[in-house]
Formats: structure tokens, C-alpha cells, sequence
């Protein structure tokens, strides 16, 4: 019974090959894209993972001088309560390529439990590194070009330290090196205690070698990275999950005659469920497959932007290649079954619930789903007010996706209902009966068209959310550089004797100099820098406040309080007026917030003599210069030829603008290749829903044909059709569109970035989207058009014959 | 002479080769004329009264309406017939679905820009549609779907009525009072009819009977 029932069920994709063929097609589509994604952040997240565990001698600051460093200075330095580590260095020649050999002190070196432990596990046990005989430790790759035949303690080998270094404890380096008493530099760790006296700094003939800025400890912005991307990858499968459901419902639908039968020959409607589970599990498996390798290759394409997104903004290394992982392979796989049971679930229960002898018909069907649209309003309504409700209780950035998905839920489920009362609106206003059919067949093939639709207002709408959040960022984000970038030129001296006299050098040559100095230390557990201004009309004009008291600037001048970042400001959740509770004589009043997009950091601005008394030694290397703009290039080549400083050091504002801007244009690559392909699945969705109306829209065809109206007419009409969907689509999806931008630019940024941004509107952008939307539209109906102006007379004529 | 059939002949390809449908068919209909065409199933009935109606095309032979010849006519010209010369009313109906009555009787006038609301009305009135204008095809009995039609084809006052098995669906009361309603009708609007029926009963009711038999006319 088994063989000949599969056997019966299985027969309906070889009369329906188109059918088999968009259901694979969409499933797969929709797991390609989430399978992307996935790649994209497993490989992501590996390479964070890599940079977390390597040593990187670059991510500390480094204290050097110009004499020989001594034992002695690790004595007094420890002595003042500053924390360093010593390293020494020595280069082993006679291998093939010369290595640095690096002594440590294993009980003071920040980065120990790297160094003595694997990839997997991580040690702390440092007696074997420091017991006879020792040991070195040394990346795979730089054993081939180390030279065994010194004598070198037993080696480990450890992939987590960078190639051509090899580690070794402090008191065998200086043996081996005969470098007794010697240390080339020290180590400072950014988790200096805040002392008694936080101005406490190092001596002054210690130079201060900044850490390079590194991707460690921005957890937070990747976070919200991966969040952004994830979202997209869930959108684009529930918008590709509208094809295969609206295929699933079909294919049921179709075999509902046959289901009767099998059902009255015998066959316990358990077992049927049962084969029609195996069924779609099986497809499911096969798309499942096929979108693996779509989602692999998409990825290979978006890996580019990927990579350029997080190597500019969050200095991550670059992605070169992608690896079979198997948290993607198993996410694909099942994400393509939890798919099809989703989509297929309602076709399920409607099976279930079938009576034995009587299945409602196409056109009954239809009626159902126009009564039903009034269900799924309210489910919709239900749904925006349940989006609202979380958010409300649990806020931040869980609350804010979860007010969008509420609300992006209900809208998308209340559309049917919103687009049939247009239409019928339409239908009444029109006065020609042609105008009329033209509305009410819109209307009646609403249901077949509904999910698609679903899915398109779902994609445009992220569209003009993602779009309107990016543009109105871009727009607040040039505004604000040319605010925070008042100056026309940026000077760098080497060091504070370089900054002293090029200070001097610019005031002989009566230049106006803003010179940006600061100084950093922890504060509530988080990095707080203070910046000192001079009183000066720039600051006064051009600083980008987001709230400020009145007469802000005097009171600075005056060290009455203190400017704070937007990031501090939502942390602290602090206000203007209130006192920020800095140790020492900081000046605490809080007089002005002002905004400092880009900046993960707290930040705080005194006044220049607030900030000298506090913390004297803070460096004085950085200058901003206030030209005519025409002087910009003279002043640069005298700078230059006076102090020999390199080009990176003097920077105008142009430069430094076109350099910040590109960098934020790389953020959103990744983000609007998304966008593009979840609107390109949404028209293949409308493609296939056209596709699968076709044998249903023949008989409300055939009669007008017969009335006069030629095949190539019906064919234009169809594409009218099409674009009147797709431009109702459009007009919802701006509102909810807006929505979106909404949240994500005052929730969203405000918990992922500690910033939030004024919303801007485009209404150039949306007539643009609207223009693609409409051509996809076009696009979806063309073959569907194409055919139907081709359709044979007798074709059209079988609608009409008396055995039908 | 309204039509005028000569010579007519319709093969269709299948698997087992070409078929002969129709062959050899001659016939005419004056204007306000009424003739019935009676046959066996698969006779080619409803395949005459499609050629008839510019639906489909022919091998051989002329189709002549209303000065119109049909072997000459391009697809613009054959709708530009259908929309202004002929109309159809069919076994199965097929009205609009999403259409109400007011609107399903006014589209086919409407199309051929002959639109005339009193004609219209009158129609309602004649056809018993008058408390049911603005109900959908789905909230009507067979027999008001079917006078629906009639008042659709009719509206735009036709040269030429084609009825292809008009009362086949329908009981017994509801035929004979559908059958009077058409007759009244094209008697009123002065309109030819060529009606396809296999009942022997309905076509003594028209003013000529012709029988067509393995595609050829007794």
C-alpha cells in the first residue's frame, strides 16, 4: 500500500515539473542567503577569535628612552605604582631569515597565558618557562627558519604568537644575548590602577609609544555588526520562505482530489501526513543542499565588502577565504527543514482537518481568503501591539529588534487587508467598465498574489529603513565632520619637544594653533579621555552641541564644569546640570553633551588650564591650524621643510574628511548588497505567484476575450496589474519603511553605539526604489505576459466548453 | 443577409493525425432571424458557433458577418467584431466573478463603447435582476447567473446572438423561463440568433432548425 500511495502522491510533480522546480528554487534561494550569512559570521567571528589570541606586541603602549633602559628603571617605575613589564630584545642570525628573539618576564608580562599555552588552552603555569633549562616558544612556521644548532632551550610550538618571533624568559635572553642588566623597552598595560595621584606618569625621560588601535575590545560594535547582518539573513529567508509557502499551499490544494481518494480507498490519513512529511523533508534536504552551495558563493562574493567593512572600521585582519565550517553546514540544513515544516505547516493543518468526502474549491478557497483578511489584520494589529509591548518592558537592543520584527510582522499580515480596500475604493471611483475589471480582477487575484506582496513590502521596506537610516547618518556624519573638523590643517609633532617647538615655530608665523591636547585614564571601568580647549571663536561656532546651558563657552573658560560625549552622557545616564563624579579637582558640573559619532570611547572636553593643572605631562604633539583656506598648501610645504615631518603627519581637512568618509562608505557595503538581493528574491517571489495563478486566471480571462478584448490587451492590462501592486506595495512600504529607520536610528544605534541620530528624509531615494520596485514588477509579469499574449485561441476556448 | 457560412471546413491536429471537425458547411441567417443547431455530442456545435463568433480560426471556407469576412480578418478586426456585432452566451455562463450584476451587464456594452444606461435598465427590469445589482455571481441561483449573461450580451444590442447550449445547466423551470426571456428579447431588439442546443424541444421554439452530424450539416 505504501509503494502504490507514495507512488500516487509522487506523480503530482511529474505533471507538475514548474511547480517542483520553484519550490527547490526558493527553498534554496532562502537558504543560500541565511547559509551566507552564516559563513560570513562564523568566518568573521574565527578571525576575531584569532586576533584575540595572538600576541601582538603593538597592543600595548611601550616605554622606551634614549639611553639604555636598566634594571634600575624597572625598579623605579614599579616603585612609582606605574605597572610595566620588561622585554628584551636580541636578533638570532645564521637561519634563513633573521629572528627576533624576545625575553620576557613571565610573572609581569600581559600576555602570558598565550604565549605558554595552544590555540584550544590557554596556561598560566609559567614554572616550566622559567626553570632550567627553559624553554622557547615559537610559531610552526618560524621553526623552519630558525638555525637548531644554537643552543637553544627545548622549543614549543604554539600558532597564537606571530611568525619570525621566538619567546623566551628575560634572564636566558640576557645570558644568551650577553646582554646582562639590559632591557630594550617596557611593557604598559592599559590596566594601570588608578592611583592616588592619576597624573602620576612616567618620567620624563621615558617616551610614551602609543598601543595601535586594535579590534580587541570592541566586542560591542562587532556585535552589533553581526546583529545587523543576521537580521538581514532572517529577512531575506522568510522572504524567500513566502515562495515555497505559497507553493506548498498549491501543490496541496491541487491534490486535494486525490488525497479524497486515497483517503476512501483505504489509506489512515496519519500514514498520508506521514508521506507528505517525508516529502517535504526530502525537498527540503535536496534545497537544503543546493542552497549550501548558493549561500558558499554568495558569500565569496560579499566577502570583499565583508572584509572591507570590518579591516577599515574595526581593524580586524582582512578575510581572504572562507572554510567549510560545520556550525554553517548543520545551520543551512536545518534552517532549509525548520523552513519547509514552517511554510508547509498551514497546508498541514489543513489537511488534517479536511473532511473525508468535500474539499472546498479554488474558488471557495478564495472567498475564505478574502474573509480572512479581516483575521489577519487583527493578528497583524496583535502583532505591531506585542512589538510595542516588549520594547516597552524590556527595552534595549533585544527590545528594539523586537519592536521591529513586531511591527515589520503586522504590517506585512495587515497588507492584504489594506491593498482590497484601496482596490475596492478604486473599483468604485472608476466610471468605465473596463477600468472596473481591470480593479476587480486585481482584487480577486489577491490571495494568490497576497504572500508575495508580503514579501515585497518586507524588502522595500528594509530598503528605505536601511537606506534612510544609512543616507540621514551619512548626512549627520558629514555635517558633524565639518563641525568637529573646523580646522584647516592638522599638525602631528614626533614628540613633546617637537610639539614645543613647532608651537613656537607657528606662533612666529602668526598662525592661529588650537592645540589638542589630553590625557586618559579608567573611569567607572570604562576608558575616559579628557580633551583641554583654549577660548576660542572655532569651538564657540562650530562644536557640535547636542544640548548645552546657556552661556556654555564662558563657563568653560571660566573651569565652571566640563563637556561630555554623547557615549558617556547614556552610560552614565547623566545630564546637563548634573555633576559627573571625576576623582580629584576635575571640574565636574556637566555644562554641554555633545555628539561624537565614530568614537566608541567616553570622552570629556575642559578647559586648556583645567586640563594642564590636573595632568601636566599631557603630551603636546597634536595641533589644529585656522588658515585662509588658499594658504592650506604653502603652510603644509613650510611645515614640512621646517620639521622634516612626514606626510601622515600633516593632514588638511580635506584629506582627513574624504579619508573618514570612506571608511564609513565601507560600513554599509555589506549592508546594502543585502538589500539589493532580499529585493531581488521579493521579485522572484511575485514571478512565481504570477506563474502559479496562471491556470486560474484563464477562466476570468477567457470571457472578457471573448468580449472583444485581444490577447496582446489582456497582456498589457496583466502588466498594469502588476505594477498597481507593486506601486500600493511601495506606498505602504514607506511608512513602514520610515518606521524602521526610526528604531534603528533611535534605538538600535542608541544601545549598539551609545549615539543617536537625527532622521532625515529622501524622497528622491524612495522615487528611485519605487522605480526598481516597478521594474521588478514589470520584470515578474513580462513572462507570465509574454505567454498569455501568446496563448492559442482553442486554449482559451476550452474554458468555455460544455464538458469542463 | 446577416451571415453567411460557404464551404466552411476546421481540422485540428492530435496524435493520431489531423481530425476533420467541420467540413463543407453552408448556411445563412437574416437579420432578426432565429436558427437552432442541433447535434449529437461531438458533432462540432460549439465549434461552428466558435468560428461563428470570431473566437477561432478555419481552413477553408468564408465566415461572412455583417458584411464582415472572417478568413480575411486580423486579431484587431475579429475583437473589434466580437466587441460591437456578436455576442455569446455560453453553457457554463462564465460572468465575471468579481463583478457584480450591475457591472457584469454593463461590460460588454461598455467595451464596444455602446454603453445606453436606459437599454440597460430595461434589461435589469426585463431580466427580474432589478434586487440583485449589486450581488456578486456567487450569491446567484444557475438560473440568475445565466440571465445575467443574456442581459450582458444583449446590452450592446448585437447584430448577432450566439448561444451555446444557453439552458444546458440548468432545471427545467429555469430553462423554459431563461429560453423565454432570450426569445423575448432578440424578438424586441431586432438581434439574429444562432442557438446550439440538443434538444429538439428548444429548437422548434426558433424560426429555422439545421442539424449537423460528424461534422457535416444534415
Amino acid at each position: 500500500m505504501t509503494r502504490f500511495a507514495l507512488r500516487a502522491i509522487l506523480s503530482h510533480w511529474s505533471l507538475h515539473p514548474f511547480q517542483l522546480a520553484v519550490l527547490l528554487i526558493g527553498l534554496s534561494l532562502a537558504t543560500g542567503l541565511w547559509t551566507s550569512v552564516q559563513v560570513l559570521n562564523a568566518e568573521a567571528r574565527a578571525s576575531y577569535q584569532r586576533a584575540e589570541n595572538q600576541i601582538n606586541m603593538a597592543q600595548w603602549d611601550i616605554l622606551t628612552s634614549q639611553t639604555d633602559l636598566t634594571l634600575e628603571d624597572f625598579a623605579e617605575l614599579r616603585r612609582r605604582g606605574i605597572l610595566v613589564s620588561p622585554v628584551l630584545e636580541h636578533e638570532l642570525q645564521g637561519g634563513s631569515k633573521p629572528i627576533k628573539l624576545l625575553g620576557i618576564d613571565p610573572l609581569s608580562f600581559p600576555g602570558l597565558e598565550v604565549i605558554l599555552g595552544t590555540d584550544h588552552a590557554p596556561s598560566t603555569d609559567p614554572l616550566p618557562f622559567l626553570l632550567p633549562p627553559g624553554q622557547v616558544v615559537l610559531h610552526p612556521e618560524t621553526l623552519g627558519d630558525l638555525n637548531l644548532t644554537q643552543e637553544l632551550p627545548p622549543y614549543i610550538l604554539n600558532a597564537s604568537i606571530p611568525p619570525g618571533v621566538v619567546f623566551s624568559d628575560i634572564s636566558f635572553v640576557a645570558r644568551f644575548s650577553q646582554q646582562e642588566n639590559r632591557i630594550s623597552y617596557f611593557i604598559m598595560p592599559s590596566y594601570q590602577p588608578l592611583t592616588q595621584n592619576i597624573s602620576t606618569k612616567p618620567p620624563s625621560r621615558f617616551k610614551l609609544q602609543k598601543a595601535e588601535k586594535s579590534a580587541l575590545g570592541l566586542s560591542r560594535l562587532t556585535e552589533s555588526f553581526h546583529l545587523n547582518l543576521t537580521t538581514f539573513g532572517f529577512l531575506s529567508f522568510a522572504v524567500g520562505l513566502f515562495i515555497v509557502q505559497g507553493i506548498v499551499s498549491l501543490t496541496f490544494e491541487q491534490r486535494r482530489r486525490l488525497i479524497r481518494t486515497l483517503r476512501c480507498l483505504g489509506l489512515p490519513l496519519s500514514k498520508l501526513v506521514l508521506f507528505f512529511l517525508a516529502e517535504i523533508l526530502t525537498l527540503a534536504l535536496i534545497s537544503g543542499t543546493a542552497g549550501l552551495l548558493i549561500g558558499y558563493f554568495t558569500a565569496l562574493l560579499l566577502l570583499p565588502n565583508v572584509s572591507a567593512t570590518l579591516s577599515d572600521l574595526f581593524d580586524t585582519e582582512a578575510l581572504t577565504y572562507l572554510h567549510l565550517r560545520r556550525e554553517w553546514v548543520l545551520s543551512g540544513l536545518s534552517m532549509a527543514c525548520i523552513g519547509a515544516l514552517a511554510s508547509s505547516a498551514y497546508a498541514f493543518w489543513q489537511l488534517w482537518r479536511m473532511p473525508i468526502l468535500l474539499g472546498p474549491s479554488f474558488l471557495a478557497r478564495g472567498q475564505q481568503s478574502v474573509k480572512g483578511y479581516g483575521l489577519l489584520l487583527v493578528a497583524g494589529g496583535f502583532c505591531c501591539l506585542g512589538g510595542v509591548l516588549v520594547f516597552q518592558v524590556i527595552g534595549g537592543l533585544m527590545g528594539g529588534f523586537a519592536l521591529l520584527t513586531g511591527v515589520m510582522l503586522g504590517t506585512a499580515l495587515s497588507l492584504p487587508y489594506l491593498i482590497a480596500k484601496i482596490l475596492r475604493c478604486g473599483s468604485l471611483l472608476a466610471q468605465k467598465p473596463i477600468f472596473k475589471w481591470i480593479w476587480a480582477d486585481t482584487a480577486a487575484q489577491l490571495p494568490g498574489m497576497s504572500l508575495a506582496l508580503m514579501a515585497l513590502l518586507l524588502a522595500m521596506a528594509t530598503n528605505i529603513g536601511v537606506g534612510t537610516m544609512v543616507s540621514s547618518f551619512r548626512l549627520t556624519f558629514l555635517g558633524w565632520m565639518d563641525q568637529r573638523l573646523s580646522a584647516e590643517l592638522y599638525v602631528t609633532a614626533r614628540d613633546d619637544a617637537e610639539g614645543d617647538a613647532l608651537e613656537d615655530w607657528l606662533h612666529q608665523q602668526r598662525i592661529t594653533t588650537l592645540p589638542i591636547r589630553s590625557t586618559e585614564f579608567r573611569f567607572e571601568g570604562q576608558l575616559l579621555k579628557i580633551y583641554g580647549v583654549v577660548d576660542h571663536t572655532t569651538y564657540r561656532s562650530n562644536w557640535p552641541m547636542l544640548s548645552a546651558e546657556d552661556g556654555v563657552w564662558d563657563k568653560l573658560a571660566r573651569s565652571e564644569g566640563i563637556l561630555i560625549n554623547e557615549q558617556l552622557a547614556r552610560r552614565m545616564a547623566v545630564g546637563l546640570g548634573d555633576q559627573l563624579l571625576l576623582p580629584e579637582t576635575w571640574p565636574k558640573q556637566i555644562l554641554g553633551i555633545y555628539s561624537d559619532y565614530g568614537n566608541p570611547d567616553a570622552q570629556a572636553i575642559v578647559s586648556m588650564p583645567s586640563l594642564l593643572a590636573l595632568a601636566p605631562g599631557a603630551e603636546n604633539r597634536r595641533f589644529g591650524l585656522r588658515l585662509a583656506q588658499q594658504e592650506v598648501p604653502s603652510v603644509m610645504k613650510k611645515i614640512q621643510q621646517a620639521f622634516d615631518l612626514p606626510n601622515r603627519n600633516v593632514v588638511d581637512q580635506a584629506s582627513l574628511k574624504a579619508r573618514s568618509l570612506h571608511v564609513f562608505d565601507q560600513t554599509f557595503l555589506v549592508t546594502g548588497a543585502l538589500s539589493i538581493l532580499t529585493l531581488g528574491i521579493a521579485a522572484f517571489a511575485m514571478l512565481t505567484s504570477f506563474l502559479t495563478i496562471w491556470n486560474q486566471r484563464l477562466p476570468q480571462l477567457a470571457p472578457v476575450w471573448a468580449m472583444g478584448i485581444e490577447r496582446r490587451q489582456l497582456a498589457f492590462y496583466d502588466i498594469l496589474r502588476s505594477l498597481l501592486y507593486a506601486a500600493l506595495t511601495t506606498l505602504l512600504a514607506l511608512p513602514l519603511g520610515l518606521v524602521l529607520a526610526w528604531v534603528l536610528l533611535h534605538v538600535v544605534n542608541a544601545e549598539a553605539f551609545g549615539w543617536q541620530l537625527p532622521m532625515h528624509l529622501f524622497p528622491l531615494d524612495w522615487l528611485g526604489l519605487g522605480f526598481f520596485a516597478l521594474l521588478a514588477a514589470l520584470v515578474a509579469a513580462a513572462l507570465p505576459a509574454w505567454r498569455l499574449s501568446r496563448i492559442e485561441p482553442s486554449t482559451l476556448l476550452k474554458v468555455f466548453a460544455n464538458d469542463r | 443577409m446577416l451571415l453567411k457560412v460557404r464551404n466552411l471546413g476546421k481540422t485540428i491536429s492530435g496524435p493520431s493525425g489531423r481530425t476533420t471537425i467541420l467540413n463543407g458547411i453552408n448556411l445563412d441567417l437574416d437579420a432578426g432571424a432565429s436558427l437552432a443547431l442541433t447535434g449529437e455530442s461531438g458533432s462540432g456545435k460549439s465549434t461552428l458557433l466558435h468560428l461563428i463568433a470570431a473566437l477561432d480560426g478555419f481552413d477553408a471556407g468564408e465566415i461572412e458577418v455583417a458584411g464582415n469576412r472572417l478568413s480575411r480578418a486580423n486579431e484587431g478586426k475579429r475583437a473589434h467584431l466580437r466587441r460591437t456585432i456578436v455576442s455569446v452566451v455560453f453553457q457554463q455562463f462564465n460572468i465575471i466573478p468579481s463583478l457584480n450584476v450591475q457591472d457584469n451587464i454593463a461590460l460588454h456594452a461598455g467595451l464596444g463603447s455602446k454603453s445606453d444606461p436606459a437599454w440597460e435598465h430595461h434589461l435589469i427590469d426585463k431580466l427580474g435582476l432589478r434586487d440583485h445589482l449589486h450581488h456578486f455571481p456567487e450569491q446567484l441561483s444557475g438560473g440568475q447567473q445565466q440571465r445575467v449573461a443574456i442581459g450582458r450580451a444583449m446590452a450592446m444590442r448585437p447584430k448577432l446572438l450566439l448561444a451555446d447550449e444557453p439552458t444546458g445547466n440548468l432545471d427545467e423551470a429555469s430553462a423554459q423561463s431563461v429560453l423565454d426571456l432570450m426569445l423575448d428579447l432578440v424578438k424586441e431588439s431586432e438581434t439574429a440568433l444562432f442557438l446550439v442546443t440538443h434538444s429538439l424541444e428548444i429548437a422548434k421554439r426558433l424560426d429555422h432548425q439545421i442539424q449537423l452530424k460528424g461534422g457535416v450539416l444534415q
